[in-house]
């Protein structure tokens, strides 16, 4: 694995290896000492196009605790915005010496450029382009995914896959990296998956996504689900006739009260409700729903640092021994 | 006029067929068979050895874009039609979308001058549709049509003319000055943002949607109202099958349209666009293979009438970028022949004569080119391609003539060379390298 791109490309044993390492990094956050020494000396530069702290310090936070140092790239406020160059700016991280790079770009498939050319020689790590894809994402989601389903069926998560665990994803599939991340990586791990979104948020050809697709959120919940993940509602959709309007959008595809309360009632105890953040409250999850034992949400954000430890400790260390200090 | 003005051209195939000699003198077919070289004006000639090369009539372009004037830094009337002469073209028509837009006869009469004065092929400016290619309103039409350009084919293209009521207007005009209204159909709703063809691929990739709809709808309306008010309508680049079976229903209609397709769509697919690379952006984007075989067909029965190259060049740095930030547009004129050979001749779809018909004959008189694209007969004048058709060669973008790098045929192999072009006579292109120019009084 030279880069990580998206996880339409990547095999199930690499994608094991990464679930199985963040494992492991997991328990570092844990410690007092929250650090290895695993990545010292090595530069990792986060070039974000998009503004998106979350995600940044989520890999800032990954980084150090492998010891690397941080450079943070801001495109705000930077030569960027003075009309500099994907091209040029990767030079330059190349001329910084830069041994990762870690972008999120507005741009689908900025990442896979800056891969497939030589203007940078560095590992990429796709930290989310445009509504392409979002691989950390997606990753992070099927560690909290397979902890919960390893407990279920009360066996050990290392090595194991999501074979026949049912996941919803609902919501806005159409400019979603998370939603096409999730659902390849999914797969590989052998998940069934079923996309649930009003027809206008589905990107035509999405048909034949290896997936089914519902417009009914009430009917796939009641098929019995094990997870369902809320997308996030971007603003600016609601002005350009995807739906009518946010009360209705809520009503039928938001997991508002009604739908937790029916949760319960189906008896479905195991459910959990993820969202990738940062979320509407109030529009595709509602605050009980936010903030029930259910959710994982939480969960989600501490898993991303140690999932991406993995990524970058994979990526940067070349080989696949565990890491020492372990 | 260069001293020797006489050509034998010995043992070349005529459109494919048998052998035959040609003699050119004074920019006229004199004498054509084997007994060629037998007429006086032979005495003097210039040998040509084109033993197994077929002799085609002189391509003709209905859709270049040279650029100048106002991005001399991606092409100018100079290189691009360098690049046409190599390409064996002997007459281009100079798409409106240069800066300022060709929408008065001044400035198609510089671009026409220009052309006059590189002496490499034809130049024949195109005439913006509406003023500015604003959509709003219709541009001094008989002005150009009646200037020194003499402009006949009139396009917004880049842009859809959108607004039915203007396009129809255009569409009646134009009848007064025997133009063609050349629509580049893209219904803009439709496409705001897209990226590359709306399907399967743009799916998995994240970009913004173009879909086929987009093109069918317009070109459904304006083969409605070409019939309406009786009137000439071209479609340019027509890029999906269902473009193809609207044109064949309207053509079986009666409606005065004809089609042209580009090579690029002939054998590019929307797959490319994996990669991200934009030298695969274009507009209208590379669509799926059922789309390239119904293109195929539709170009093989007739439905289609003529290859338009769509030759756009860009500078490196419109296209050294992010997919959404790049340029649209690829080079075309110096790898249209190859790629129609390699997807329509070498498949069976068509004849050299087809290929004949639909690269000179046709483009010539949708354009009303008078001199180009004429039978290869004694008295026509000498617009004459050889083409080595068993050679083949790999596609470098650094090696051609023209300004743009971006050719999506980078590092492909493809069969074809151009040998020698005659333009009125005189020998542009020799050996598969430029010559020099036809330089006529000063324009």
């Amino acid at each position: 694995m030279k880069h990580l791109l998206s996880t339409l490309d990547l095999s199930r044993a690499d994608a094991i290896r990464i679930l199985d390492i963040a494992e492991e990094m997991a328990a570092v956050g844990t410690r007092e000492v929250k650090k290895l020494p695993a990545l010292r000396g090595r530069t990792v530069v986060n070039l974000f196009f998009e503004d998106s702290t979350r995600t940044r310090i989520s890999f800032e936070a990954a980084a150090k605790r492998l010891s690397a140092d941080v450079i943070n790239f801001s495109a705000k406020g930077s030569s960027v915005s003075k009309g500099e160059s994907l091209k040029d700016t990767a030079q330059t991280l190349q001329a910084i010496g830069a041994d990762a790079v870690v972008i999120r770009h507005g741009a689908s498939g900025a990442p896979a450029r800056l891969a497939a050319t030589d203007w940078i020689d560095a590992p990429v790590v796709n930290a989310g382009d445009g509504t392409h894809e979002h691989p950390t994402q997606a990753l992070l989601d099927a560690f909290t995914l397979r902890t919960h389903w390893s407990k279920i069926h009360d066996h050990t998560s290392l090595g194991s896959d999501l074979a026949g665990m049912k996941v919803a994803i609902v919501g806005d599939i159409l400019h979603s990296r998370v939603a096409r991340s999730n659902l390849w990586l999914l797969r590989t791990l052998g998940a069934e998956v079923t996309m649930v979104a009003p027809p206008t948020l589905l990107p035509h050809g999405s048909n034949v996504w290896p997936c089914t697709i519902s417009y009914d959120l009430d009917a796939t919940l009641a098929g019995g689900i094990d997870a369902v993940m809320m997308l996030r509602v971007q603003g600016e959709r609601m002005h350009d006739s995807f739906f009518p309007n946010t009360r209705e959008y809520s009503r039928l595809w938001g997991f508002d009260d009604a739908r937790l309360a029916a949760l319960d009632a189906q008896g479905q105890s195991h459910t959990i409700i993820m969202h990738p953040g940062p979320m509407n409250r109030g529009l595709e999850i509602s605050s009980a729903a936010a903030d029930s034992p259910r959710s994982t949400v939480l969960e989600q954000v501490s898993n991303g640092v140690a999932v991406r430890m993995a990524v970058l400790y994979l990526l940067l260390s070349g080989d696949q021994q565990r890491p020492a200090g372990l | 006029m260069s001293t020797n003005t006489s050509y034998l051209i010995r043992n070349a195939k005529p459109l494919g067929a048998d052998t035959a000699d040609i003699l050119i003198n004074d920019g006229v077919i004199v004498a054509l068979g084997a007994d060629a070289g037998a007429h006086p004006a032979a005495a003097d000639a210039t040998i040509i050895d084109a033993a197994g090369q077929i002799a085609l009539p002189g391509l003709v372009d209905l859709h270049t874009h040279l650029r100048e004037p106002g991005r001399e830094d991606a092409e100018t009337v100079e290189t691009g039609t360098r690049a046409a002469a190599k390409g064996g073209f002997t007459a281009v028509h100079a798409m409106a979308n240069s800066n300022p837009v060709a929408d008065t006869a001044g400035v198609v009469e510089q671009v026409w001058s220009l052309g006059k004065r590189s002496g490499w092929v034809d130049v024949r400016p195109v005439g913006a549709v509406t003023v500015g290619l604003k959509g709003a309103q219709m541009s001094e039409i008989g002005a150009m049509a009646d200037s020194r350009a003499a402009v006949r084919v009139f396009s917004d293209d880049g842009i859809c003319v959108f607004d039915p009521l203007i396009m129809r207007r255009a569409l009646e005009y134009v009848k007064a000055f025997d133009g063609v209204v050349a629509q580049h159909a893209q219904e803009p709703r439709l496409t705001e943002g897209a990226q590359m063809n709306e399907g399967e691929v743009s799916a998995v990739l994240g970009l913004p949607g173009w879909p086929a709809v987009a093109e069918e709808s317009i070109i459904a309306r304006d083969v409605l109202l070409a019939e309406h008010v009786g009137s000439r309508l071209h479609i340019c680049h027509v890029s999906t099958a269902g473009s193809v079976e609207i044109i064949r229903w309207a053509k079986s209609r009666g409606v005065n349209v004809t089609a042209e397709v580009t090579p690029h769509h002939l054998l590019l697919t929307d797959e490319l666009v994996k990669s991200y690379d934009p030298v695969f952006k274009v507009n209208p984007p590379l669509r799926t293979e059922t789309d390239v075989m119904a293109l195929r067909a539709g170009l093989a029965d007739g439905t289609i009438d003529i290859i338009g190259t769509d030759h756009a060049p860009h500078p490196s740095e419109d296209k050294e970028c992010e997919w959404a930030a790049a340029a649209m547009g690829m080079t075309g004129l110096e790898t249209a022949l190859s790629v129609v050979q390699h997807t329509m001749i070498e498949t069976g779809l068509i004849s050299w004569a087809d290929f004949a018909r639909v690269t000179s004959t046709t483009p010539a008189a949708i354009g009303r080119v008078e001199d180009q694209g004429r039978a290869l007969a004694v008295g026509e004048p000498a617009n004459i391609t050889l083409v080595d058709a068993d050679a083949r060669w790999v596609v470098d973008p650094l090696a051609m003539a023209t300004k743009g790098r971006n050719s999506p045929f980078k590092g492909l192999e493809l069969p074809g060379k151009v040998t020698h072009v005659f333009f009125h006579g005189h020998l542009t292109v020799r050996d598969g390298e430029l010559a020099t120019p036809r330089i006529t009084e000063t324009a």
